[in-house]
């Protein structure tokens, strides 16, 4: 057999659950950002969630359960892939408001993993300001929530994290050990750090 | 053997130096061999000093004959004592100097050879004569000399019983003395050096150095510290801050990070240490140790078998002289020349090698030699004498003449005249002839007073040290406390590796003979190249102080010294010390006598010997602890430098010092491994032997003779030697002055930068990285090499490549590296096939350049962020527009007039094809032109040849519609319907009928990014523009029998074009939507329509309802979803205004938009260099050409009419285009939206430079809509033009003070400054309307009829009539030259906000 000329990535898991405290009634958007050299064979890109209500059994916590799959090709592991999630909530007059922004790459080791992405939202860049977003329910926002998964530009915005959110992957990666590209042996499952931030 | 033993010492017994090594003659040859010839050199020095026999009083004259002959050339020790005679005073000096040689190690050796043993009165007396107190030096000098000559005696027997008992190391020497050639590169070595001059010898030892100190720096301070600061400081002794210099070694760890191989080990072996001068030595003591020198230099001398080697190498001098001299090789000039040389070799050595049988031959042969040279001398002087005499002679002759005196004889007897006349000139005498017998006396008695007679036995000292030391209670009180004091005192070494110390031995007492014993090993093990490895002696009194003795340097050993085969070596080292002590003992540095009344002093200083040896380590498995050569790379070349330097210090310019060039060899071992040092010592051996030990210290000879050698430059082996040569000839500087960052860059890096830039897919990986237009948005860079196709370097297509993965070759598609790499060769390369004249093909060529670097600046740019571009936040809400959305809520509701809603904005990120639509909302057209009568032959007269006053004042009276059956049949004057199309999509309205048709309908068209790319920058890029075309449907009646027509309907449908309207995506993508009434494109000439015109829009300049003779069509173009427009950069550029004018501009700006925030008020411009550029710089008055006005010479209008068609016809590139949405970039004079207003018959005319038509001050379909900003070639300001006039002064100031604009008549500046601010009905020339080029929307439609109206009259009106005058004098100057000017807008809503002016062209 010929050599393969890219290598396979397959990830699947859910976007589990989120904590928020003081919020109630979330949903959550993901979407993948990957570099140019990769490019999504099968299964979506991006999702939006139901939105989910906490409840008396566990009242900390936002079950989403939003399951994710997704293959890539790629031919360069330049660009790996990122899940970007943006969460969002009703506030306090019922407008849409972000909740916050998170990132975390797709581990590249295969195996199962969990992930807990401490989530943030840009701050307002003045007391005035923030008073008049609360009001009219225009939380600043990031122009496109892929910025959180880019380093360039940062440098200009402020945060304020603002809960975290699990996800769990399944990889999987076909020919990557073939074309060179060592991982090391699988993680067993465990918790896992935070990402973030 | 009887001992030695002086008769004077008070009875102690003292021992010799100690023997430490018996190995010293099995060790490396090249120590033998460059001892071999030092002693050869001090032989041949002796040989001189025995020749100088001829004075009566040889003593200076011997000396002399040092002096002038071989002052060069190192003596033996011997020497010394010649010195010691000559000049008592520099005795001291010397005797600090005094070396022992380490030759005592062989006198076991030598001893078995000794067959003929002097007496031992024989032995004493030569050995003591030396020493005893004197007064006479003379005859100290001449005894000295008898046993010098005694010595010489008894090893030349030695030599001669012996001769196959040489050792074999000696072998080699004597070859080299038969060897003719060697031999004579030897001599010539001495004859290439150059020998100081006599006057000098005073500061040159007998070892051709300067005499010197070991280390001039005295470590105490000899004067007192000054320490006022403020008085007056003597120049030379005010203090310099000089910037501490690093070491460059001493980061130079020959170990990479990384490999660590293990460790490297160095062992020094400190033995012991001699005093040869201690403080603490009793007078005897100085004795003792003055003949434990003596005889150790005459065991060297005997093992190193000088007489013989002299001997053999007269005879070889001599055989050659008589070979030159009888092989007929008169002829060779060479043969010739060398003649003198041997004889001179041959003066050399010839009193030293008379033979005991030879004696008398010897004598006689050298008795001949000389009166040879005594003929030859003679023959010379009779020569000179001749010449001289002729001289002597003609001048005699003139004084004679002079004179009138008798003649002159011309034999020789003419002294007597001489005096007679008591000439200043004297007459030369002729010489004397050489008087065989007198030298025949001269060598006999020379031969008689330094040579062992024939049959005198050879005297063979040796030296024991048996006495016993007399008992403490036994001596004097003096000598008790000197003995006392040397118990007391120890002595310890540190160890210091580079300069730091890495251990020290224990401190021992030193012993009553003034050794001190250690017999210590230290292992070093070391990371760092070993730069110097130094010892330092330290002495202890008592229980506290400590004084440093002196420094010793060890030599860094070759790799091939290991540990157990190294022998110790002894270093002497000696002290400035300055000790004067209470009892017996000497002291160091001060001037004692041996004599009783104290005369003849003498002054010792401390010194001694350290018995050590440095070698590297052997590891457990037997591999030597030596760092391999290759590692060496960043220690070598400094350390050969200072090995070189160290030679040349060695050898100031005359000097022939073998054993200073040793160190080269050495050093050459250590760079190699120790394989391979041998070979690379011996090529530097040669090197030395092909060019002279004087070409090393010459770095161009070195590098010719490597040149003329061959040597490979690649071996490895050379190349410290190379890179030696490479650098000290290109440059003096040893020492890199640079400060390399990222040293370690090349061992990170990932692959090397030919592989680099070889690899296709790396490349492709980097271009694309860099953001190389063509390489941006290439995705999935294929893995492996061999797919990417060199067709995309070479070819545009890939798709033939069998290698390459179709799919993949999709996306290499768009990736042409073959149109990059073209781009790339042809920028400089002006190809003129695809313009018409070399000229255009410059500037495009230029034109390119300008965009590919503007674009390179903007791709930097866009890399920075603002909050704006990551954040998305409302602005803050002010009261004024609270109240205005209070307002609003209030508004009543109009259901039947509905609005556009703000949308919400998508981001690109997430888009693929079909994605995006455009949504072209078709609503009206104005001025359809209308088909015309079959008939009618009337021509309606294209818009261009109309003339002013057709337009504004009478005009045709409207057509009525023709009266014939054709008119009847079509009912209709047209039936238009619109075709939209963009990127090869097609779409249509409906046909509605009439010149004014509606159609209100929506059409969709897909979008389709660029290579799927939907970022923003790819959509700026987007080049593809939406066709408007407006078609009048047109149907046949294609029955052709009349019967027919009753029966059925057979129509033919066909579609005529009428025109276009063309908008660029782009244009659509920033402004997200397009609303507005465009002006439809018709071809001047459009047969079979014409244009309906309104009834009574002719009315004069007073008509409001002006409409204009075009076709206008009502579109609202939009994209669905609404995708949020790339931000504009914002960018400061360079400038190269002035940093004042740039201020005032940014101010009057912010005051601008301070007071009018929808206007945008734009004072600089980015110029084709990308350049900030103040925006009046691109208007300038220019005379049209001469030709256009000379065409209709009374016709202003007309001429008017052609400028602006000249101008016109001047080709540009839209920036939209060419630079995509990038930014505003004032490249070219820029499109469809330029206006420029000029005053033509007492009414305004708007013109638009680009197409050359005009409009009228009142014409209803004119774009003009609103002002903004009022450009003149002198002015930005006009705009604002509620600003009080006085404000717009610190820019008129700033503008005038920049010299940007120079107009003689300030005045005139100044006013039009005024002009444009307030009086725009006034103005004569050069006003530049931003312009907003369609008509105003929907939500006003009554307003835009007034536009100009309100915005020229309102306003400006009253002022300008008041002022009209007085600026019409103060212009006058200027108003012949009105000029054209670009006018570059932004669309945006129902307000144009975005106003950018520029270009200029001349107009009338």
């Amino acid at each position: 057999m010929a050599a393969p000329s890219v290598f396979l990535l397959a990830v699947s898991g859910e976007i589990e659950s989120g904590e928020f405290p003081g919020f109630d009634d979330l949903y959550c958007k993901f979407s993948f950002v990957y570099g140019q050299d990769w490019v999504p064979t099968a299964g979506l890109e991006e999702g939006i969630s139901q939105i989910t209500s906490k409840s008396s059994v566990s009242p900390t916590t936002l079950v989403w359960n939003f399951p994710i799959d997704i293959t890539f090709k790629s031919t360069n592991p330049f660009g790996w892939p990122q899940i970007v999630l943006s969460v969002y909530g009703p506030d306090f007059f019922g407008h849409d408001v972000v909740r916050g922004y998170g990132a975390v790459h797709v581990p590249f080791v295969p195996g199962r993993h969990k992930r807990t992405i401490a989530m943030f939202v840009p701050e307002s860049t003045s007391r005035l300001q923030q008073l008049t977003s609360w009001f009219t329910g225009r939380r600043p926002e990031f122009t496109d929530p892929r910025v959180v998964a880019q380093g360039e530009g940062r440098e200009v915005t402020r945060v304020r994290s603002q809960g975290f959110v699990t996800v769990s992957f399944n990889v999987m990666t076909k020919d990557l050990h073939k074309l060179g590209y060592d991982v090391p042996a699988a993680e067993g499952p465990g918790p896992q750090g935070f990402h973030g931030f | 053997m009887s001992a030695a033993r002086p008769s004077d010492a008070p009875g102690t017994v003292r021992d010799l130096p100690p023997v430490p090594s018996t190995s010293r003659t099995s060790s490396a040859e090249l120590s033998v061999r460059q001892r071999m010839r030092e002693k050869l050199k001090a032989a041949r020095t002796k040989a001189e000093i025995t020749l100088s026999q001829e004075e009566p009083s040889p003593h200076p004259r011997r000396l002399k004959g040092i002096r002038e002959r071989k002052p060069g050339v190192r003596l033996d020790k011997t020497s010394d004592n010649d010195k010691f005679r000559e000049v008592p005073e520099s005795e001291s000096h010397l005797s600090s100097k005094v070396k022992f040689r380490d030759s005592v190690k062989k006198l076991k050796q030598k001893s078995t050879f000794q067959n003929d043993f002097p007496s031992e009165e024989e032995a004493y007396n030569f050995f003591t004569f030396n020493f005893d107190a004197i007064p006479e030096k003379m005859k100290a000098g001449s005894r000295k000399k008898n046993g010098l000559n005694e010595e010489e005696e008894v090893e030349e027997e030695c030599v001669e019983s012996h001769e196959d008992e040489q050792e074999d190391e000696m072998d080699e020497d004597m070859r080299l003395v038969k060897d003719d050639d060697l031999f004579i590169r030897e001599t010539d070595e001495d004859l290439v050096v150059m020998r100081p001059v006599d006057c000098g010898k005073e500061w040159f030892g007998d070892d051709g150095k300067i005499l010197a100190l070991p280390n001039p720096i005295k470590q105490s301070s000899t004067r007192p510290p000054i320490f006022s600061l403020e008085e007056g400081i003597a120049p030379e002794l005010e203090t310099v801050y000089r910037k501490t210099i690093k070491m460059t070694s001493t980061n130079q760890y020959f170990v990479g990070p990384g490999d660590f191989q293990g460790l490297f080990q160095l062992d020094i072996d400190i033995s012991g240490l001699i005093f040869t001068h201690h403080p603490c030595f009793s007078r005897e003591h100085v004795l003792a140790a003055k003949l434990a020198q003596l005889y150790d230099q005459y065991l060297a001398r005997k093992q190193k078998n000088l007489t013989k080697l002299l001997t053999d190498k007269l005879h070889a001098l001599r055989s050659a002289v008589q070979y030159s001299t009888e092989g007929g090789g008169d002829g060779v000039p060479v043969a010739q020349q060398s003649i003198p040389e041997y004889k001179m070799e041959i003066r050399e050595d010839v009193d030293q090698k008379s033979d005991k049988k030879a004696y008398e031959a010897e004598i006689q042969a050298e008795i001949k030699e000389l009166l040879e040279e005594c003929m030859e001398e003679y023959e010379k002087k009779m020569e000179e004498y001749k010449t001289e005499l002729q001289d002597w002679k003609l001048w005699k002759k003139t004084q004679k003449s002079k004179k009138k005196k008798k003649k002159k004889d011309t034999h020789v007897d003419e002294e007597s005249e001489d005096y007679d006349f008591g000439e200043e000139r004297i007459k030369p005498l002729p010489p004397k002839m050489a008087n065989s017998l007198e030298i025949e006396q001269q060598v006999r008695q020379k031969a008689d007073s330094c040579r062992r007679k024939p049959g005198e036995p050879i005297l063979v000292p040796e030296l024991t040290l048996l006495g016993s030391v007399t008992p403490t209670e036994q001596c004097p009180r003096a000598e008790v406390l000197r003995r006392e004091d040397v118990k007391k005192r120890s002595a310890f070494i540190k160890v210091l590796f580079n300069s730091k110390e890495v251990s020290r031995t224990v401190t021992r007492p030193i012993s009553s003979d003034f050794r001190v014993h250690f017999g210590q090993i230290f292992n070093l093990q070391i990371i760092n190249w070993p730069e110097s490895l130094k010892l330092q002696i330290y002495e202890t009194t008592g229980i506290s102080s400590t004084t440093l003795l002196a420094e010793v340097f060890l030599p860094v050993p070759e790799t091939a010294v290991l540990t157990g085969s190294a022998p110790l070596e002894e270093i002497e080292f000696s002290s400035d010390q300055r000790v004067m002590l209470d009892h017996e003992g000497v002291g160091s540095g001060v001037s004692f006598s041996f004599e009783a009344d104290g005369s003849n002093k003498m002054t010792l200083m401390t010194s001694g010997k350290v018995s050590s040896s440095v070698s590297w380590a052997v590891g457990e498995k037997g591999i030597p602890l030596i760092p391999p050569v290759s590692q060496q790379n960043t220690g070598i070349p400094s350390t050969i430098v200072i090995q070189l330097a160290f030679v040349q210090d060695l050898m100031p310019k005359d000097k022939v010092d073998v054993a200073a060039l040793s160190a080269v060899p050495v050093t050459a071992g250590y760079l190699a491994d120790s394989n391979q040092a041998q070979d690379l010592a011996l090529k530097n051996v040669d090197a030395i032997a092909s060019i002279g030990t004087s070409g090393l210290t010459d770095m161009k000879k070195l590098a010719e003779w490597a040149a003329e050698a061959k040597l490979d430059p690649n071996d490895p082996n050379n190349a410290a030697l190379m890179q030696l040569i490479m650098i000290t000839t290109s440059g003096e500087a040893h020492v890199p002055d640079f400060f390399r960052l990222e040293q370690l860059q090349q061992e990170f890096n990932f692959v090397s930068d030919e592989e680099f830039n070889r690899s296709k897919r790396f490349r492709l990986l980097r271009l694309r990285n860099e953001e190389v237009a063509e390489f941006r948005n290439y995705k999935q860079v294929p893995l492996h090499e061999r797919e990417i196709s060199e067709k995309i370097f070479q070819a545009s297509g890939c798709l033939s490549s069998p290698l390459v993965d179709p799919i993949q070759c999709l996306h290499m598609l768009p990736a042409v590296f073959q149109d990059y790499e073209k781009r790339l060769q042809e920028r400089d390369v002006i190809d003129s096939k695809n313009y018409l004249d070399e000229h255009r093909a410059v500037v495009a060529s230029y034109l390119q350049k300008v965009r590919e670097s503007v674009i390179n600046r903007f791709l930097i740019a866009k890399h920075h962020f603002l909050l704006s571009d990551l954040v998305n936040e409302e602005e803050i809400l002010s009261l004024g527009i609270l109240g205005l959305g209070l307002f609003k809520l209030a508004e009543p509701k109009r259901p039947l007039r509905p609005r556009r809603k703000e949308r919400k904005k998508v981001t690109a990120q997430n888009l693929s094809d079909g994605d995006i639509k455009l949504l072209v909302n078709i609503i009206r057209a104005y001025d359809i032109p209308v088909r015309k009568p079959v008939t009618s032959k009337l021509q309606q007269p294209s818009k261009s040849s109309r003339s002013f006053n057709e337009m504004f004042a009478a005009s045709p009276s409207a057509q009525s519609p023709p009266n014939n059956p054709d008119w009847a049949f079509n009912q209709v004057l047209v039936r238009p319907f619109v075709e939209v199309s963009f990127q090869r999509t097609v779409c249509r309205t409906t046909t509605a009928e009439g010149p004014s048709p509606c159609w209100n309908e929506e059409l969709e068209l897909p979008f389709r990014a660029p290579n799927g790319d939907y970022s923003t920058h790819s959509l700026q890029s987007v080049k593809d523009e939406v066709f408007i075309n407006v078609f009048d449907e047109v149907l046949h009646d294609a029955v052709e029998d009349d019967h027919e027509r009753g029966s059925g309907i057979h129509t033919r449908i066909e579609r005529h074009w009428l025109g276009c309207v063309k908008i660029p995506f782009t244009t659509i993508y920033f402004q997200a939507r397009i609303d507005g009434t465009f002006k439809i494109h018709i071809p001047p000439v459009l047969l079979g329509y014409s244009k309906e015109k309104n009834v009574g829009m002719e009315r004069g300049y007073d008509s409001v309802r002006n409409l204009s003779e075009g076709s206008y069509i009502t579109l609202f173009i939009t994209i669905e979803p609404q995708l949020i427009p790339g931000e504009s950069v914002r960018e400061k550029f360079d400038t190269q205004e002035d940093e004042k004018l740039l201020q005032a501009a940014e101010k009057y700006e912010a005051e601008c938009t301070s007071k009018f925030p929808s206007r945008q008020c734009l004072t600089t411009v980015i110029d084709l260099d990308g350049k900030t550029v103040f925006i009046t710089r691109y208007i300038k008055p220019l005379n049209p050409p001469q030709e256009l006005l000379d065409a209709v010479p009374n016709r202003s209008q007309t001429a008017a009419e052609l400028v602006a068609r000249y101008v016109a016809l001047i080709p540009f590139l839209p920036d939209s285009v060419s630079f995509a949405g990038i930014c505003d970039l004032w490249s070219t004079s820029d499109g469809p939206t330029a206006y420029v207003l000029t005053l033509e018959q007492r009414q305004y005319v708007i013109w638009n430079p680009s197409t050359g038509c005009f409009y009228g001050q009142y014409d209803t379909f004119c774009p003009l809509q609103n002002v903004y900003c009022l450009i003149s070639c002198d002015n930005v300001s006009g705009f604002p033009i509620h600003m009080p006039y006085s404000e717009v002064t610190p820019l008129i100031e700033a503008v005038h003070s920049t010299g940007v604009h120079t107009i003689d008549v300030s005045n005139v500046e100044f006013a039009l400054a005024v002009l444009a601010t307030k009086m725009v009905a006034k103005l004569y020339r050069n006003i530049q309307l931003c312009l907003h080029p369609n008509f105003p929307n929907t939500k006003n439609p009554e307003s835009y009829s007034l536009t100009m109206t309100t915005v020229l009259n309102k306003y400006y009106s009253k002022e300008c009539i008041q002022l009209g005058k007085q600026v019409e004098q103060a212009t006058t100057g200027c108003l012949q030259c009105p000029v054209l000017a670009h006018v570059v807008k932004h669309l945006d809503r129902d307000e144009p906000d975005t106003i950018t002016a520029g270009l200029k062209e001349p107009k009338m």
